[in-house]
């Protein structure tokens, strides 16, 4: 359970840089903190104690022992992948808000309208 | 091998806390590197080998896109000032962490304990079983392009998306470029 309330901390923290920070890059960071914690429970609850990797052809030795569950492995595979065509994303639109305003400060970066 | 685990997650914990506080952005970058690396190892320890290896192909993608958009533009982090709208967001920091724990705590309890997940694992028993169809001798890629290959198309088409709008937010020229 320990485990699982230090993934949350974590979480958190992401939390906080996102909602405290005034830099853009802070920010996406923050993001992407958030979602490694987020990939990190999933696995977790997922695991089985004493699993093996879940590869087919077993030695001899490791027969008789569970498998981790491949399925919360399998999806957060995508989502890995997901996080880091979304971190990207955001990037370049922090590159296209510096060319603009010449600065990452979100308090300057105030007149978007129109 | 749980001490282990604490070890990594408390030592991901200080990463990220130096990343967000750090006065330089390319110090904050490379100490974001620490959570992302950190994660490799973990999910090592927890027998999950292919995220790992897919886990380090991104970490260094991300902190090489991070580095060359911080070349391209400033590295320098905004001065603190602690003015009235910081005790708001404090505030609002705490009111959302006792909400998430809250809700955690609730979603916690309908949990199996750490690595007790074995008697829940009724869908992945099936896939287990069924692997011998698919020809697969890794179960995870078995279960990403057999069981559940459309999850894996509709992967490929974010990625799509999200590269065109890379291209697309880059190739734009703004009013001030104009000139």
């Amino acid at each position: 359970m320990i485990l699982f309330i230090l993934c949350f901390v974590l979480f958190m923290v992401g939390l906080y840089g996102v909602i405290i920070k005034r830099n853009l890059i802070k920010i996406i960071i923050g993001v992407a903190i958030m979602e490694y914690s987020v990939n990190l429970f999933l696995i977790l609850i997922g695991y089985v104690n004493e699993g093996n990797v879940p590869i087919l052809p077993l030695p001899e030795a490791l027969v008789n022992k569970p498998f981790v569950d491949p399925l919360p492995q399998a999806l957060v595979l995508t989502a890995i992948v997901i996080g880091l065509a979304t971190t990207a994303m955001l990037l370049s639109i922090a590159i296209r808000l510096y060319r603009k305003y010449g600065t990452f400060n979100i308090r300057k970066i105030n007149s978007l309208k129109g | 091998m749980e001490i282990y685990l604490m070890i990594m997650l408390v030592l991901m914990i200080m990463g990220s806390i130096f990343s967000l506080s750090a006065k330089d952005l390319l110090s904050a970058v490379i100490s974001y590197g620490i959570v992302g690396f950190g994660l490799v190892i973990s999910f090592l320890l927890l027998q999950a080998p292919d995220l790992a290896i897919v886990q380090v192909v991104v970490e260094v993608v991300t902190l090489i896109i991070m580095i060359a958009v911080i070349k391209n533009t400033t590295h320098e982090e905004q001065k603190k000032d602690f003015n009235f709208s910081a005790i708001i967001y404090f505030a609002a920091i705490a009111f959302f962490a006792v909400t998430f724990f809250v809700v955690f705590d609730k979603m916690t309890g309908m949990l199996t304990n750490f690595g007790d997940h074995f008697t829940r694992m009724r869908m992945a028993t099936a896939y287990i079983n069924g692997v011998h169809e698919t020809g697969a001798a890794n179960l995870v890629t078995g279960i990403v392009f057999d069981f559940r290959a459309y999850d894996t198309l509709g992967e490929a088409t974010v990625l799509f998306t999200a590269v065109v709008g890379v291209l697309t937010v880059l190739r734009i020229k703004g009013k001030k470029d104009e000139k």
